[in-house]
């Protein structure tokens, strides 16, 4: 389990993460989800040690990073695929990590069938890989431990939809045995593919956290119709929050409240349901907004 | 462990800690891993890449070429274990040092620091680990070499026997010394290119300076390490000419170990 408390960051004026406070409790895969310079990285590297906080403390399984035993044992991280000799080989790579970690030759193997890698690819330098190869490299590394804790940075960037869908399957088997994993994404799909919970960071604060339904629920009523125009100033006589999307609008009702007025005035409706990625997106911009570079210049 | 009374943490995902019917726990044992096996893989790391592979190729390779050629074409008198062993050194003096610079600089130039500082957090053993891993490395080059010079007095050299004690742990101290400089200038600069022009120009800078300014010549002596390590070569070291090597490698080598690793500690991995 990871537990964040009261976490900050600041360097000189700026702060990076400002008290953020969330525990990720075992059996989760927890999304980290804020746009590009949010602070997830920062945060992230604070939890395993690599940055000191300004203030505040992380814990994992119960310990201090700097003071767990073996700490590839017991959390594999993976902050950036991109940070690796380009003059290794994939397996060499591993083979690198199982000494200090203290596993054998035979958990390489295992690792790299774990993510997919061939033989072939492993054998190659990864100054050859693709982003999505670096990828399978990283959390390889991060697996090969065994630990019962996974920190990923942006884990699932550079992956095609067909890995996106792999890693959820791996990383939903690693929580179901028991396993805590947090990773995060400047990618709201993609986070909703591979995460069941979600924490929503935007300029170092949390705005948002919870599952993934209740975040979705608050998100309203995704709506589309023939006459979008007449539908808005309907449901506006009738005091119903609404707002446009690029694809539709947006309510803040329960389906059955639009569904009756559209009956009534008959509107043709081509699309009703509660929450949907568009509602999530739009609650994703709107928590945003405010906190994003792009709120800077509007 | 954390109860939902003392957490003031909102959670999130799985189930409350007192649903669960174990709670995970880290494991037991002293923080990090043994310094055994942070030595294994930092020694590992010196020659599994093309560059440092090619480092050590490189310096076999060129104490060979010179070993041969001094046997064709140099003053055959001169050819005796000593002169070969001596000679065969020359170009690892200059190499060994940029070995202990990239093992030093890796970590930051390619990022790897943050693999490698995870799973060790204890960072100055990390350093250490480096240290005695191009230590090793270097002595281990260095037993090839006089293997090669062995050969090389039996083949072709006056077979001369000729090594004293003095020589060969002057030699061996000495290029101890400079593969050490070469790590504190990577640790230094964490910047591969930079250390090593460091290495290799400050040095010589330095000289110039001392031999030019009359008033930095008496301190050209205590500080010049390149001028303190010839008694070591030549293995004529008298009472001042090691206090003389103990102020050069303070300033030359201590110094920017000291100042290297205090920014390894500190420095934000990224």
């Amino acid at each position: 389990m990871i537990r964040v408390e009261n976490l900050t960051k600041r360097y000189g004026g700026f702060t990076a993460v400002d008290d953020i406070s969330f525990e990720v409790r075992p059996g989760s895969v927890v999304g980290f989800l804020g746009p590009n310079g949010a602070g997830k990285s920062t945060a992230m590297r604070m939890m395993t040690g690599l940055t000191p906080p300004t203030s505040g403390r992380t814990t994992i399984l119960g310990q201090p990073y700097r003071e767990l035993h073996n700490p590839g044992r017991q959390v594999g991280v993976m902050l950036d695929a991109s940070a690796q000799h380009p003059g290794r080989t994939g397996r060499e790579v591993l083979r690198v990590a199982a000494v200090s970690i203290g596993v054998s030759k035979a958990r390489v193997e295992e690792a790299l069938a774990l993510v997919g890698l061939t033989d072939e690819e492993a054998g190659r330098r990864v100054r050859n890989y693709s982003l999505g190869m670096r990828q399978r490299l990283g959390i390889a590394a991060a697996l090969l431990g065994e630990p019962q804790v996974l920190v990923l940075d942006e884990p699932a960037n550079g992956l095609d939809p067909q890995g996106i869908h792999w890693m959820r399957g791996l990383l939903r088997r690693f929580a179901d045995g028991g396993g805590t994993v947090l990773l995060s994404s400047h990618l709201l799909h993609e986070v909703q593919i591979v995460a069941d919970d979600l924490v929503m960071i935007g300029r170092g604060r949390i705005v948002a956290m919870g599952s993934k339904e209740e975040l979705l629920s608050r998100g309203g009523t995704s709506v589309s119709s023939t006459d979008d125009a007449r539908l808005v100033q309907l449901l506006q006589a009738a005091d119903v929050p609404v707002s446009r999307t690029g694809s539709g609008l947006v309510v803040e009702a329960e389906p059955r409240v639009v569904g009756e007025i559209a009956a009534r005035e008959s509107v043709v409706l081509l699309e009703l349901r509660s929450g949907g990625s568009e509602g999530l997106e739009e609650m994703f911009l709107g928590l945003t907004a405010a906190t994003s570079r792009e709120g800077d210049a509007a | 462990m954390s109860t939902p009374t003392d957490t003031t943490a909102p959670a999130v995902g799985g189930t409350p800690d007192g649903v669960r019917p174990h709670a995970p726990s880290a494991l037991a044992g002293s923080p990090g891993v043994p310094f055994s096996r942070t030595f294994q893989a930092e020694l590992r790391k010196m020659v599994d890449t093309r560059a440092g592979r090619w480092m050590v190729i490189v310096m076999a390779g060129a104490a060979a070429i010179i070993l041969a050629a001094f046997l064709i074409w140099g003053p055959a008198e001169d050819a005796s274990f000593r002169g070969l062993l001596e000679l065969s050194t020359l170009p690892l003096a200059m190499l060994l040092p940029v070995l202990g610079i990239m093992a030093a600089t890796a970590e930051w130039t390619q990022r790897t620091g943050l693999v490698t500082f995870t799973l060790e957090p204890r960072r100055g053993r990390v350093v250490l680990a480096k240290a005695l891993a191009a230590l090793a490395l270097a002595a281990v080059v260095l037993v090839a070499a006089v293997a090669a010079s062995a050969l090389a007095n039996v083949v072709g050299g006056t077979g001369e026997w000729d090594l004293t004690a003095a020589v060969g742990g002057g030699l061996v101290l000495a290029l101890m010394i400079y593969v050490l400089q070469g790590v504190a200038f990577g640790l230094l600069f964490l910047n591969t290119p930079v250390a090593i022009v460091s290495v290799l120009v400050l040095p010589t800078l330095w000289s110039i300076a001392t031999m030019a300014i009359s008033s930095l010549q008496d301190a050209g002596k205590w500080l010049n390490l390149d001028a303190v390590t010839q008694p070591l070569f030549a293995g004529e070291m008298a009472g001042q000419d090691w206090a003389q090597l103990a102020t050069a490698s303070g300033v030359w080598v201590v110094l920017p170990l000291v100042v290297g690793t205090y920014r390894v500690l500190t420095r934000e991995v990224k």
